[in-house]
């Protein structure tokens, strides 16, 4: 479904990844863990649009993703729960769930994908017309994995979900992504928390330095020494 | 010729040119151009340390406007008249810049608060039409000939000489700034206020003392103008086009030079003058909508000003020709 | 000394109203300036220049080609709209990433032109639509009906501002980008189509108060001076970028415009509505409605 190959990019003359190839299958949920400044979340942006590599080719099913313009890549089917979560603090809920199905292909299904998403966050449909500055950490994780599902999307982009939420909320995040998995949906997910992760992920990379260290099975990253020596602590 | 001699000679080149070269109107746009440099230079002392203030029209109208009433309705001399000038206009600005620093009103606040006070001070000159003589201007009363007292002269020689000696004063004026300890505590404040505050910066007087500075030395130029043309309107010593104008000048010629103000004085004036005459007096307006259009694209195309523009160009083409020139 | 009294109070109670209509129209005026700046970050200078310009449009489009006012009105919105959109992308657009200062100066550099291009090509005299509505009288209060006009259609504007951006996404797209520009690209927002859109609204907004203010005023290149400053200080002590603000902001000015002409001149009043921003800089800082921390 999705594939990158040799990908080099970066910010100005800061290089963040060098010569990344990586390939989501349908159906897959893919996992990439890696320290701090690794190139993890650069690597989604560079999916997404949000900057442009500077080398290497990115396919969405055929299509060539680095030449679409940023804001029709969602419009392939790819939708990016940014880093931090990024809401629109002073929009209500529902106007932030609205802004995910912004695309006219999604316009059209808005009241469906709106049903769904409540379904699968009931906590959001109580909380439509309030703020989403005001909403708790993991409702707000909720909210922005919410907006993404807006657009009907094929891929999931997640970037650092459990950041900076508390260990039982990590917890119902996780819970969260093995529901939306079970949904069908193929997801790429980024994390710190190795640990987590690897439960809920098919396969995944080591992300290090901008580049691709070591991939596998969840099941063969958790057996990897490597990994177990820098990541789980073991 | 080594920097330690250019700066005498340029001085006495300065002080003779009006006993050798007597051509009227062009020692006219001479003193214009060396007033309205002392007005840029004044702004650019903020302006430096990104204080943008479209406030100084309003100054330079406070000066202008306080000699003349003062002189005309109460007889005195602006000796005295400038003086108070130049402290209503410092006044006028503590009372409008101190809650601006005090509450961090800064960038388009800032600029947004001070253009309304050069639109307030047009208001004002305007609604006292009484005494003021609103938008049709106003004269300071004649006397006869030279006259110290009254601080006029029919001799454009004198003229000159004074508008030099306050323009070189203005520059003696931000050197003093520029080696001040003060340039550092503004320029660590527009870095960032917090950590100057944080390092000791009394954040609110530095400000302060530079904008009372800075429109005290407008408000100097406002009378002046008004002492040498003899006649005032809000238009052109007020207001939000004379505000306008003086940004736009000083970001023409260097906003961080201490003769870019200057250098943006000449550009701009003689551009001025020249489209005024090439106009001519029939096609009212068409200078200004020129002048405009060539600010519009100036600012888009050379946004560093010329001498900025001109510092990169040399700085870059230092470098290329040699690497250009090598194939041919 | 009763009938001086009661003579003081009608006058004041006219004052009042004549304020808030006045408020309606200066509202109006901020709103289309907050708008801009909130969603774009950038301040147009050259506003009230806008709102000189639909002015004429609106004079030429009734006394030139003799429309009537209620054909002219959409005619002139649009005239002026086109215009927004058209300084955002032949100006603003170029100078998105450039320092502030060069926007400020570029969109003042845009005055002059406008300015100079109403003295060019409609010269300086003063020109009015020459349609004089009647004076209501009642109560011995005089209200003009093209202030009550006005007041309403400033408020109908405004509601369906208000509707545009709650119910469409558009509208909804506009509030996002002003609050996180750099994620909108992952909504599949268009941000240069939205920021054109706004730059016609804005402009849309200033028509609109030029097709009100013309009714009141007579029109004449420089016209945007007398109430530009005022709209500026609306802004602030609004908070840039806050409509609510701005709403309430504009009320307040108008009331004590309103109040000191009834003293003296109308240009006293601008007087006291600048002494009463400079106090109310003390009291609240950071604009009208921030709460205090």
């Amino acid at each position: 479904m999705l594939e990158l190959k040799s990908l080099d990019a970066g910010y100005g003359s800061f290089q963040a990844l060098f010569g990344v190839d990586l390939d989501v299958k349908a159906g897959e949920a893919v996992g990439v863990i890696g320290p701090n400044g690794a190139g993890k979340t650069t690597l989604m942006r560079v999916i997404s649009g949000l900057i442009r590599p500077t080398r290497g080719t990115i396919g969405m099913e055929g299509v060539d993703v680095v030449a679409t313009p940023a804001h029709l890549i969602v419009g392939l089917g790819i939708a990016h729960v940014p880093e931090n979560r990024r809401l629109f603090p002073r929009l209500t809920v529902e106007d932030n769930l609205k802004m995910g199905a912004y695309m006219p292909k999604a316009r059209a299904k808005y009241a469906e994908r709106l049903e769904f998403v409540f379904d699968l966050f009931p906590r959001m449909k109580e909380r439509r017309n309030q703020m989403a500055g005001t909403l708790s950490g993991g409702e707000q994780q909720m909210c922005a994995i919410g907006r993404a599902l807006m657009s009907d999307p094929k891929l999931l982009l997640l970037d650092e979900p459990s950041a900076g939420l508390a260990p039982v909320v990590v917890q119902q995040v996780f819970e969260l992504v093995r529901r939306i998995r079970s949904g069908g949906l193929t997801v790429l997910i980024v994390e710190q928390n190795v640990q987590q992760v690897l439960k809920v992920v098919d396969r995944a990379y080591l992300l290090e330095a901008g580049t691709i260290r070591a991939s596998g099975s969840a099941a063969e990253m958790l057996e990897s020494d490597t990994v177990k020596q820098a990541y789980l602590g073991v | 010729m080594n920097a330690r001699l250019a700066w005498p000679i340029a001085a006495v080149a300065l002080v003779a040119l009006p006993f050798v070269y007597r051509d009227p109107y062009h020692l006219h746009i001479f003193v214009l151009i060396l007033i309205w440099s002392f007005a840029y230079t004044s702004w650019s002392m903020m302006g430096r340390f990104g204080l943008v203030s479209l406030g100084h029209g309003g100054f330079m109208g406070v000066g202008a406007y306080v000699t003349a009433l003062l002189w005309n309705h109460l007889g005195v001399s602006p000796w005295i008249g400038i003086p108070i000038a130049l402290v209503c206009a410092g006044g006028l600005a503590l009372i409008v810049a101190y809650p601006c620093f005090r509450f961090r009103i800064t960038g388009h606040y800032f600029a947004l608060v001070t253009l309304a006070l050069s639109g307030i001070v047009l208001q004002v000159i305007t609604a006292t039409r009484d005494y003021t003589g609103g938008s049709l201007g106003y004269t300071p009363e004649r006397t006869k000939g030279n006259n110290i007292l009254a601080l006029q002269f029919e001799d454009k020689t004198v003229w000159y000489l004074i508008a030099l000696a306050v323009w070189a004063a203005g520059l003696v004026i931000w050197y003093w700034v520029d080696r001040s300890m003060s340039r550092y505590a503004m320029e660590a404040i527009s870095e960032d206020e917090d950590a100057a505050a944080a390092a000791g910066v009394d954040v609110t007087a530095e400000k302060l003392k530079i904008t009372v500075i800075s429109a005290a030395m407008t408000a100097l130029a406002g009378a002046l103008y008004c002492q040498y043309q003899m006649f005032i309107s809000p238009d052109t010593v007020s207001g939000i086009s004379v505000s306008l104008q003086m940004v736009f000048a000083v970001v023409v010629g260097g906003i961080y030079v201490a003769l870019g103000p200057t250098v943006g004085a000449v550009i701009t004036l003689l551009l001025a003058e020249s489209l005024r005459i090439f106009f001519g007096t029939k096609a009212v307006g068409w200078d200004n909508l020129v002048y405009g259009v060539l600010l519009v694209l100036f600012i888009i195309f050379l946004p560093k000003g010329i001498l900025g523009s001109l510092m990169d160009r040399l700085k870059s083409g230092g470098a290329r020709p040699v690497a250009a020139r090598k194939p041919a | 000394m009763q009938s001086f009294l009661e003579a003081f109070d009608i006058f004041l109670l006219e004052a009042v109203l004549n304020g808030i209509l006045l408020g309606g129209l200066l509202a109006l005026l901020a709103l289309g300036l907050n708008l801009i700046f909130g969603v774009i970050d950038v301040t147009w200078i050259c506003y009230a220049e806008l709102v000189m310009i639909g002015m004429y449009g609106m004079y030429f489009l009734v006394q030139y080609y003799g429309l009537s006012y209620w054909v002219a009105a959409p005619a002139a919105i649009v005239l002026v709209a086109l215009l927004g959109a058209l300084l955002h992308w032949l100006v603003i657009e170029p100078l998105l990433s450039a320092a502030p200062i060069n926007q400020l100066l570029a969109t003042g550099g845009v005055l002059f032109v406008l300015q100079s291009f109403a003295t060019v090509a409609f010269g300086i005299d003063f020109r009015n639509l020459g349609i004089r509505l009647p004076v209501l009288s009642f109560a011995d209060m005089h209200l003009s009906y093209s202030r009550l006009l006005a007041f309403a259609a400033a408020l109908v504007g405004m509601i369906v501002v208000y509707l545009f951006m709650t119910r469409t996404y558009t509208g909804t797209a506009i509030r996002a980008i002003a609050q996180d520009r750099q994620i909108m690209a992952l909504m599949g927002v268009d941000t240069k189509r939205i920021y054109l859109v706004t730059s016609a609204l804005g402009g849309a907004l200033a028509g609109l108060a030029a097709c009100l203010l013309v009714l009141q005023y007579d029109v004449h290149p420089f016209v945007g001076l007398s109430f530009g400053p005022i709209t500026f200080l609306i802004c602030v002590l609004g908070g840039l970028g806050n409509f609510v603000g701005g709403f309430v902001a504009a009320f307040l000015f108008a009331e004590i415009i309103s109040l000191g002409g009834l003293f003296s001149d109308l240009e006293w009043g601008y007087v006291l509505a600048f002494a009463f921003f400079i106090v109310m800089m003390f009291v609240r800082p950071a604009g009208l409605l921030a709460r205090r921390s």
